[in-house]
């Protein structure tokens, strides 16, 4: 199949995709190519590649969740697979059947692959080590999103060729995001200078020993940076009272107009959504040129299409 | 007159009677009758060349979940794993269902503890009805019923002013109050140790502040009211700098310490296996390190397992909601061995201290010594024998305890609680 451009040597050999902390940039780079060949998929008329056919993916979340669970069912109907849709809002002290077992009956019905998205960090780790099925973390608790960050990186390099030397900024709750560290491993490895931007309460324990710089001022880094990437204020996910107001939140780490008139004139501005307009980023810069949220979700369809083709080809050479 | 029973050329370990030599035990009518070199046929003879016979160990805080989670654990199964480990006497944590909390309570494990003849059974009782922290338990009660001290272990007393009054009705009986100390509120919903590892899990952190802020609390109360406190389980350097402040300033305050807090760190985490998930939590290498040192200062008290069973089904779930707890009661001799033997940090004679004479002073029975008249409560230990921990062959109903596979030295041979074996190798 000419989709898959052939890498020197390279070979993937991972059933599973669960964090990005643990590959390595030559695996990142790989995934990253792969989707650079199922692009083109979904700009021709008929819009699927058979790879898959035959096997079934159960999207498998337990979190609210719109854009991602749509990518993934999308990019799995474009490898021509078989998809189930299992959702289903569990709270942790729920006495019902456990992650476990529910992953357990769906797999003595036949599945090939699991995307999880759980509100536990390390679920899709745990579904991993007790299944057979290729598991794909779509989000566990504020660990991981490895294919946000993948979207995000390729995003980035489809515009700017190359991460290496650029300056990027990931700005709000960064304590309590798995965007926040799935682009933290990526970025970092293919060679960017990643600066977790946010208040001194939404920074996780011990950020300093994190491969990234830190800083408390929005201002102080808005005109050097290279990419930005806003991360949405998660109110379901904030304990306490991390930040005074939205209003004050909003004046030290919005995305004004007016800190885009300081930033450099071509300042990627990145968004996993969905965006609290007003809040973390005024419309008019979510809206405006600089702006590439709207291919970070186009892109994430080829790049989580590249995850399931690869983990599949994995398994396959695995039996 | 009973059986006696002879315990010949061991090397004998009591700390409290100021003895390290190899000799003879004699034990006669359930007690101590003679320590040193004794010429008398008896009965029974326990040859204990190359062996360890030191006073019964002391386990102050154990969770035999009984009344409520007999699943998990009960008095009986506990006191089985107790001997087996050489415990001859456990302290059990109230924190049961229902609480234990009055005393009809404590005569019920008492009574369970009979039945079983194992081990010596002690509970605490709790400070607050239901562990709730609002209303004071009936302490006197408990207190007259046999509870050596009291506890809302799980959990600390979170309102300091319920606290002060606790220790100031505490006062009025000679009983130690006890203390998880966690401050809930800046512990919130944390699962590990706050830092690095729970940083790159994404798991939820609970803050050494949590510990050593009650702590804090406590120490201020402490001064103020002069009653015997203890503090359950402390892990981290802050913590141990409270405490060597406190007993600088000459503070009725002791502490122990688990094993877990001696050999494992929240890296151990990173795998997310539940074993490893226990409050408090894993700490940093720098914790262990401080530990290790105020043990080697002579800051730390007991040795205490915390031996906290739970079901299997309750392990292989997400780290996020396992329940908190590592059963490590029938390894607890290997690990101490393991962590503070091996590396010079203590003697044998330091080590035996802190499982023997300390932990009974603490408690307030009379225990912990070979002296002469005392209830004989002997372990045996064969410090040389090395083997695998199995924890399929625990007496324990539960298995979660990450130690499994570990190479250990150091096995009890016999356990002699009054004067009986109850347990042999």
């Amino acid at each position: 199949m000419a989709l898959i451009r052939k890498s020197k040597q390279f070979k993937w050999h991972r059933k599973h995709l669960l964090g990005l902390r643990e590959l390595s940039a030559e695996e990142i780079t790989y995934i990253l190519d792969t989707a650079k060949g199922f692009e083109q998929v979904s700009t021709r008329s008929v819009k699927k590649a058979p790879p898959l056919r035959g096997k079934v993916v159960v999207n498998l979340f337990f979190e609210d969740s719109t854009r991602t669970r749509i990518s993934f069912s999308l990019a799995a109907s474009r490898l021509s697979a078989d998809i189930i849709e299992f959702t289903k809002k569990l709270s942790s002290v729920s006495k019902g059947e456990t992650l476990l077992d529910t992953a357990k009956n769906l797999e003595a019905m036949g599945i090939d692959i699991v995307v999880v998205r759980h509100s536990a960090g390390g679920a899709s780790r745990f579904l991993s080590k007790n299944m057979n099925a290729c598991v794909i973390n779509a989000g566990d608790g504020f660990c991981e999103h490895p294919t946000q960050g993948l979207l995000d990186v390729y995003t980035i390099r489809k515009i700017k060729g190359s991460l290496e030397g650029l300056k990027i900024a990931i700005v709000g709750d960064i304590a309590h995001s798995r965007v926040a560290r799935s682009d933290m491993w990526a970025m970092t490895k293919l060679g960017a200078e990643v600066t977790f931007v946010g208040p001194p309460t939404l920074m996780p324990a011990e950020v300093g020993r994190l491969p990234v710089k830190v800083s408390y001022s929005l201002d102080e880094v808005i005109e050097k940076i290279d990419v930005i990437n806003m991360l949405r204020i998660q109110f379901e996910r904030l304990g306490g009272n991390p930040f005074p107001s939205i209003r004050e939140y909003s004046h030290y780490f919005g995305m004004t107009v007016e800190r885009m008139k300081r930033a450099k004139p071509d300042i990627m501005v990145m968004h996993p959504g969905p965006i609290n307009r007003g809040l973390e980023m005024e419309s008019e810069v979510a809206d405006g040129r600089n702006s590439v949220i709207l291919e970070q979700v186009t892109n994430g369809l080829a790049v989580r299409m590249a995850v399931l083709f690869l983990v599949n080809q994995a398994a396959a050479q695995s039996e | 007159m009973d059986s006696e029973l002879l315990i010949k050329n061991g090397r004998v370990i009591d700390t409290a009677g100021g003895i390290d030599k190899k000799c003879d035990v004699l034990i006669a009518d359930g007690k101590i009758a003679e320590v040193g070199v004794v010429n008398k046929t008896v009965q029974t003879v326990i040859d204990a060349e190359g062996k360890l016979v030191t006073p019964g160990l002391i386990d102050i805080h154990v969770h035999f979940r009984e009344p409520g989670d007999e699943e998990e654990e009960t008095i009986a199964s506990g006191s089985m794993a107790a001997v087996a480990a050489g415990f001859t006497s456990v302290v059990c944590m109230p924190n049961t269902n229902p609480v234990i909390e009055t005393e009809t309570d404590i005569e019920y494990i008492h009574r369970k503890a009979r039945q079983t003849r194992k081990t010596h059974v002690y509970t605490m009782g709790a400070i607050t009805k239901g562990l709730q922290g609002v209303e004071l338990a009936e302490m006197g009660f408990m207190a007259e019923a046999g509870a050596v001290g009291f506890t809302d272990d799980g959990r600390g007393v979170q309102d300091p002013a319920v606290m002060l009054r606790a220790l100031k009705y505490a006062a009025m009986f000679d009983v130690f109050i006890a203390q998880h100390c966690q401050d809930d509120a800046i512990a919130g919903k944390g699962v590990m140790n706050s830092g690095y590892y729970s940083t790159i899990l994404g798991l939820p952190g609970l803050d050494p502040l949590a510990e050593e802020a009650m702590l804090w609390r406590d120490i201020q109360l402490i001064k103020k009211t002069n009653v015997r406190y203890h503090a359950q389980h402390i892990s981290t350097t802050g913590a141990v700098e409270l405490i060597r402040q406190a007993k600088k300033d000459s503070l009725p305050v002791t502490c122990e310490v688990t094993p877990h807090h001696l050999l494992l760190t929240d890296e151990c985490c990173a795998e997310y296996d539940t074993n490893y998930k226990v409050n408090p939590p894993l700490r940093s290498a720098k914790d262990v390190e401080a530990i290790k040192q105020a043990i080697a200062d002579g800051l730390i008290d007991a040795l205490a397992t915390d031996h906290a069973p739970h079901l299997q089904s309750e392990r292989e779930i997400e780290f996020l909601t396992a329940p908190f707890g590592i059963a490590s009661l029938e390894c607890a001799l290997a690990l101490y061995i393991k962590a503070l033997i091996e590396p010079g940090i203590l003697d044998w004679p330091g080590l035996i201290r802190m499982m023997t004479e300390k932990p009974a002073k603490i408690i307030g029975v009379d225990k912990g010594t070979l002296g002469k008249g005392k209830q004989a409560d002997v372990t045996i230990i064969d410090p040389n024998a090395e083997y695998k921990i199995d924890v399929s062959t625990f007496h324990s109903k539960s298995r979660n305890c990450p130690y499994h596979g570990w190479k250990v030295k150091g096995k009890v041979e016999k356990t002699i609680v009054g004067g009986e074996i109850r347990f042999e190798a």
